[in-house]
């Protein structure tokens, strides 16, 4: 499933917001089929990393590939075609609260530069997309009457409604109880293992990290199972005041001697899911 | 030394941008014609009743004072002419553009901030779209259209005010009245009383998404962006009024 292909490439990334580097000399490259995990304490560039990948913050210094495009100094109204090919979660869901659950998800389908998709096709691809969070029946509903975790789910069917190759999460777990964030995160591997997504993923729960890198989403069952191969995919990166300090496989992780670095790595429980 | 000027300079200069890419997107694909019928739903119907109640009562106290000035010239029958010629030349668009700079600039301004603070605009961004040609354009286009469109309807409203006023306290005629106030207006009067209110048009709703989209700093900066909004744009068109007053008359000698 993973091949050569690069989705995304940092080369010696630097961020700066006036005197302050939010990223200094970030470098690495995200291949298809890949999950990265990126951990980091509050502050350490994790939200401004996903966003310059977007070209929504513009790196001062370093290059920034995107889909095979360029997009370091790219004018914003050439970004936008690029961006609609990647989904994008928000930290806070970033819902439009004046639009219906319905048309917050039709809203890439309906307003993408460039051919538009059939009405009866839009509508299905829009029931789809919230079938797969199992969130059908809010169709009619505005965000507000929603709660936090169905806000983020929506917010996942409406950054996988357009069948991106990349998909960047921003903290999906970020302020919910442990169960719903459970629900949150078996979703990103359901979406990982139903349409072999490529994936960032932005969190300071290390038992995220350890769900998406040993467990596999069973379509029969609809549970998710253990599963070992996933690991290979599943690269973990730490940041540290805008440096990334690890980039390795779970197990490399686990071993890491840096005490900021273990921090971040709490015993995986095999058991319980 | 003139660091102070900097802040400033910088914002006029990011308002022309924004001005200029607004315009730009006129004839740029996509076009969001359903986001330009609600804006001037929202803007134009939604801004009716306010328009009608400053027209009705701005027009009767004019015709009340300027009634009373007259009389002692004994000329109470030009009433109408007054009337007509202030409301059409420059309190129907001020009036009326303040009025919606007060309802609109900072409704704008508030709604954009708050899409700001909650990262919406970046979504918007993430999701490709271009958050100017969605938001700020269909605003711009829809209060162009409508101000002039709500400026008619004040002047008209203001006469009835001040034709009501005229009969109850000073008994006039209603046809001398009427036929007064029409025999007033010239062209330019017309043009002028049309072309403000569509200046003014681009003040209310540019400065509105210039101070939204600036908004920063959580719902403080919301408050804050909405009331620089409503300042702003009201000072702008007062400004702007006197200019266009004194070009006007230097030009058609009205």
């Amino acid at each position: 499933m993973r091949s050569d292909k690069s989705l995304l490439w940092f080369d010696s990334v630097k961020v700066s917001f006036g005197d302050v580097d939010a990223l200094d000399g970030i470098c690495f490259n995200v291949r298809e089929g890949e999950t990265r995990i990126v951990m980091g304490a509050a502050g350490s560039g994790k939200t401004v990393m996903l966003k310059t990948a977007m070209g929504l913050n513009r790196a001062s210094a370093g290059k920034v590939t995107l889909l095979g495009e360029d997009i370091t100094h790219k004018p914003e109204n050439d970004l936008f075609a690029i961006r609609s090919k990647v989904g994008m979660l928000f930290q806070e869901s970033a819902l439009f609260d004046s639009m219906t659950i319905a048309q917050n998800v039709a809203y890439p389908l309906l307003n993408q530069q460039g051919e538009r998709m059939p009405r009866e096709k839009m509508e299905e691809a829009v029931r789809d997309s919230l079938r797969f969070v199992e969130l059908e029946h809010t169709m009619l509903k505005y965000p507000s009457e929603l709660s936090g975790g169905m806000r983020r789910r929506v917010a996942i069917a409406r950054a996988v409604v357009t069948k991106p190759a990349l998909l960047l999460y921003d903290s999906p777990t970020a302020g919910l109880d442990p169960i719903t964030a459970h629900t949150i995160m078996a979703l990103i591997v359901k979406e990982r293992d139903v349409d072999n997504t490529t994936a960032l993923v932005v969190t300071h729960r290390y038992q995220d990290g350890n769900l998406v890198a040993n467990f596999r989403y069973n379509s029969s069952s609809g549970r998710l199972d253990p599963c070992a191969d996933a690991a290979e995919n599943t690269i973990f990166m730490v940041l540290k005041e805008g440096r990334l300090v690890f980039e390795g496989k779970q197990s490399e992780l686990e071993a890491s001697k840096d005490s900021y670095i273990s921090k971040f790595v709490k015993r995986p429980e095999k058991s319980g899911i | 030394m003139l660091d102070f000027l900097k802040g400033p300079l910088e914002a006029i200069q990011d308002f022309y941008l924004l001005a200029g890419r607004a315009l730009r997107n006129i004839a740029r694909k996509p076009h969001y014609t359903d986001d330009i019928k609600i804006q001037m739903d929202s803007i134009g119907v939604g801004s009716i009743p306010i328009v009608l109640l400053t027209g009705f009562f701005s027009g009767a106290v004019m015709a009340l004072q300027m009634g009373r000035a007259l009389q002692q010239y004994g000329q109470t029958g030009r009433t109408g002419t007054v009337v007509s010629i202030i409301l059409v030349r420059e309190l129907g668009p001020v009036l009326t553009s303040l009025m919606v700079a007060g309802r609109n600039a900072s409704g704008i301004a508030s709604e954009l901030g708050s899409m700001k603070v909650t990262e919406q605009i970046d979504a918007m961004r993430a999701l490709g779209t271009d958050p100017e040609q969605k938001l700020v354009t269909p605003r711009m286009i829809a209060t162009a259209v409508m101000l002039p469109c709500l400026t008619v309807i004040d002047d008209f409203v203001g006469m009835l005010g001040g034709w009501l006023i005229g009969k109850l306290v000073y008994d006039l005629d209603w046809l001398q009245y009427w036929s007064q106030a029409w025999r007033a207006l010239d062209w330019t009067d017309v043009i002028q009383g049309l072309l403000k209110p569509f200046v003014f048009s681009f003040v209310v709703s540019l400065i509105g998404c210039f101070y939204g989209l600036k908004a920063s700093g959580g719902t403080q900066g919301v408050g804050k962006a909405t009331t620089q909004a409503m300042v702003a744009a009201s000072v702008t068109i007062l400004i702007l009024n006197l200019f266009m007053g004194l070009i006007f008359v230097k030009y058609t000698g009205n």
